[in-house]
């Protein structure tokens, strides 16, 4: 069964790999329960780790890295051998054509496409940009329909920078995909990224004049319905919304949250209208409501939410960043999270009870989880 | 036309095949632009690593011509001369 993210369905007998990138590494992690890992890292020690990938399409594992040096700048590296070598390429995966005048800062998001586009992987990166690769994320070309935008003048930087954060191909239609830039929101292309039109009818921008503005939103993190691929949530830098026209409109599905801002939100790999969330209290109180983690779990379409704690540390003042969480694609769907204060969980029911399998990280900027056959 | 030296730092000279020291012939008045394509061209990695795709010089990458930083100069349009030598360094950056 093929998914969104590009993975297939996991069977009993896989081993789960947990990748974790960090303010300063990453950390690789292998399970046959997925609440017990031997970890090897740091690799990349004092890189920062903003984006991973795990492809397993192909018939084999692998893991592409975003990576970003404060001196030596940022680079994309795959390893085939889960970590044990990596290969950058030598010209750069990713560089801004001559034309440009510009200069990669930042990965943010490394997302391979469906199982029936082998080779395809799409990035979106600082300065918001949008990338695609056809041979496995080994190069990129930039996406011009986007960086030529009439409204990239008017786009911002939200406080971790200017980018492209969320780049979700249709795994229905190879002409569709959705990108999330903060700040700018969410825009779709039905024309395989030649043209892309602002697609944030509904959604709140309260750091601006205009309530809901055509554009400029500060959406921190949207996801796609595994079965219904015109399904789409978003957590906003204020609000938790759902669409069920591909973005055309959406609704604030906030209610029965104990907060509704947050940076991540993640969708069921095989089951519709389930998505979880990890409120954080609000914009100007950056902590977990009530310094209590929580994940809730919406199995209705944002109708109705329930939380879950079991196992999570208690109290918590740091966040959980808009990549720094993740599920795999096993039944019962695994469910993985990291906070800044380098606390990294994981849950083999769904959701609803976590262990912590790493602590006292540095910052977690990214978790990625997937079922390889070794 | 005459050599320069490059001292590379630790972190860097697994791109430049394991070298602490790069030796460049230059001819007379090369900027230092020059001589760093011309080892991006044969270590295209490194050059990454030193200069963004735009040609500027990272931020946090620090290059002394003879003790003296380029930046205080003519940044990558510093004139180089035989027998000089260019240090490069990784500046304060991070926590």
């Amino acid at each position: 069964m093929k998914n969104s993210a590009g993975a297939q369905t996991e069977h009993s007998g896989t081993t789960h790999l947990l990748a974790v990138g960090t303010k300063k590494g990453l950390w690789l992690g292998t399970s046959s329960d997925r609440q017990n890992y031997v970890f090897t890292g740091p690799h990349f020690l004092m890189a920062e780790i903003p984006s991973i990938a795990i492809d397993t399409r192909e018939g084999r594992t692998r893991i592409l890295v975003g990576l970003r040096s404060e001196h030596w700048g940022p680079t994309v590296a795959h390893s085939d051998d889960l970590g044990a070598t990596w290969d950058e390429p030598e010209r750069g995966a990713i560089t801004f054509p001559p034309d440009t005048g510009s200069a990669l800062e930042r990965v943010w998001q490394i997302q391979p496409d469906s199982a029936d586009r082998p080779g395809v992987v799409w990035a979106g990166c600082e300065p918001i940009s949008v990338w695609k690769s056809t041979d496995n994320g080994e190069h990129f070309e930039l996406n011009r329909g986007l960086w030529d935008h009439p409204h990239r003048t008017e786009w911002g930087a939200g406080y971790g920078g200017a980018a492209a954060h969320t780049v979700l191909p249709s795994p229905a239609d190879p002409t569709t995909i959705h990108v999330a830039m903060s700040t700018g929101g969410v825009y779709r292309s039905t024309d395989g990224g030649a043209s892309w039109q602002p697609r944030n009818n509904g959604i709140g921008a309260s750091f601006m004049p205009v309530d809901t503005p055509e554009f400029g939103q500060c959406v921190h993190k949207i996801a796609r319905d595994s079965n219904q691929p015109e399904v789409l949530f978003a957590q906003n830098h204020g609000g938790v919304y759902r669409s069920a026209n591909n973005g055309d409109s959406w609704d604030n599905i906030a209610q029965g949250l104990p907060a509704d801002f947050g940076f991540t939100i993640l969708t069921h790999p095989h089951r519709s209208d389930t998505a979880w969330v990890i409120p954080i209290k609000a914009d100007a109180e950056r902590i977990p409501p009530e310094g209590k983690l929580a994940v809730h779990r919406t199995d209705d379409g944002g109708a109705s939410w329930t939380s879950f704690t079991d196992g999570l540390l208690e109290p918590e003042c740091n966040v959980v960043l808009r990549d720094a969480a993740a599920v795999d694609a096993a039944s019962p769907v695994g469910l993985f999270f990291g906070t800044r204060g380098g606390t990294v969980y994981a849950s083999a029911d769904e959701g609803e009870s976590f262990v912590p399998v790493l602590r006292q990280l540095p910052d977690v900027l990214c978790v990625r989880a997937a079922g390889i056959e070794l | 036309m005459g050599e320069v030296r490059i001292l590379v730092p630790t972190l860097l000279q697994p791109l430049v095949g394991g070298s602490a020291e790069l030796r460049l012939e230059v001819g007379a008045g090369a900027p230092l632009s020059e001589l760093l394509d011309a080892v991006a061209g044969e270590f295209p990695v490194f050059g990454r690593r030193v200069r963004d795709e735009t040609g500027k010089l990272r931020r946090y990458v620090n290059i002394y011509l003879d003790g003296d930083e380029v930046r205080r100069l003519d940044g990558l349009e510093t004139q180089i001369a035989a027998g000089q030598e260019l240090m490069i360094i990784q500046s304060v950056a991070g926590g």
